[in-house]
């Protein structure tokens, strides 16, 4: 799964963008956070605030228990602070 | 009639008053133009800002702002509008965003452009960095800004 980073997420983790092999147990967005945070320091860094992470599948904003599947893009980041 | 919308997201400054142009286009029978222009502050809380950057999701930022205006003229009678949101390194005094709206009477020019603004504060995929003398942080998102938003219902 192809997978973008935003702001202070992409910041931890040190790119912007990844491609993630997930194993089948990942169902949802949440699913998918748990792998990554299973990955290292970094992802549990980006991750340790769990009200603070925002998701999009596909350019669209979807709830954390939305279903992905491996030809999806996923965007994870912050709540946003634009204007 | 459809109203017009232009929506640019863009590292550039802008000319409010050739979106204003833009918008009036030699029409007679509008009756409102109302604008917001954000600004980078030098100051935030006791910290001075030096420079503040702004991040955004290339693929979602246009769609989203459109999205937002696309409600904003099914609530109210607008003839026109034009969001624009920078993104990029600005500095104190800088412009960030501008919503201009036009309408037959006020009252939907005002309304709209508040609208747009409170939606696109938490809905538009923008990120705030500030460079203070302390270092670099990013901006926490408000609750008080969901509050705005929810308002409209």
């Amino acid at each position: 799964m192809n997978i973008l980073y935003f702001a202070r997420i992409r910041e931890h983790i040190g790119k912007s963008s990844e491609e993630i092999a997930l194993p089948d147990t990942v169902i949802s967005v949440a699913d998918v956070i748990a792998h990554l945070e299973s990955l290292g320091q970094k992802y549990k860094n980006a991750f340790d605030e769990p009200d603070l992470i925002r998701a999009a599948v596909n350019d669209e904003y979807v709830p954390l228990d939305f279903k992905v599947s491996d030809d999806d893009e996923l965007a994870l980041f912050p709540p946003m602070t634009g204007g | 009639m459809s109203a017009d919308m232009r929506i640019s997201v863009q590292p550039e400054d802008f000319d409010i008053g050739a979106e204003i142009e833009r918008l009036k286009g030699g029409r007679t029978d509008l009756g409102a133009i109302a604008t917001f222009t954000g600004l980078v502050r030098d100051i935030h809380g006791d910290k001075v800002i030096k420079k503040m950057t702004l991040e955004h999701f290339p693929a979602m930022a246009e769609k989203e702002l459109g999205k937002i205006g696309e409600q904003a003229k099914e609530r109210w009678p607008i003839e026109g509008l034009t969001i624009i949101h920078r993104y990029d390194e600005l500095y104190p005094g800088d412009q960030i965003v501008l919503v201009v709206t036009t309408s037959h009477h006020r009252e939907a020019a005002f309304n709209a452009a508040q609208f747009i603004m409170d939606w696109l504060k938490t809905d538009a995929p923008f990120w705030k960095k500030e460079e203070t003398e302390d270092g670099t942080h990013w901006v926490d998102a408000k609750a008080s800004d969901d509050d705005k938003k929810d308002r409209w219902g």
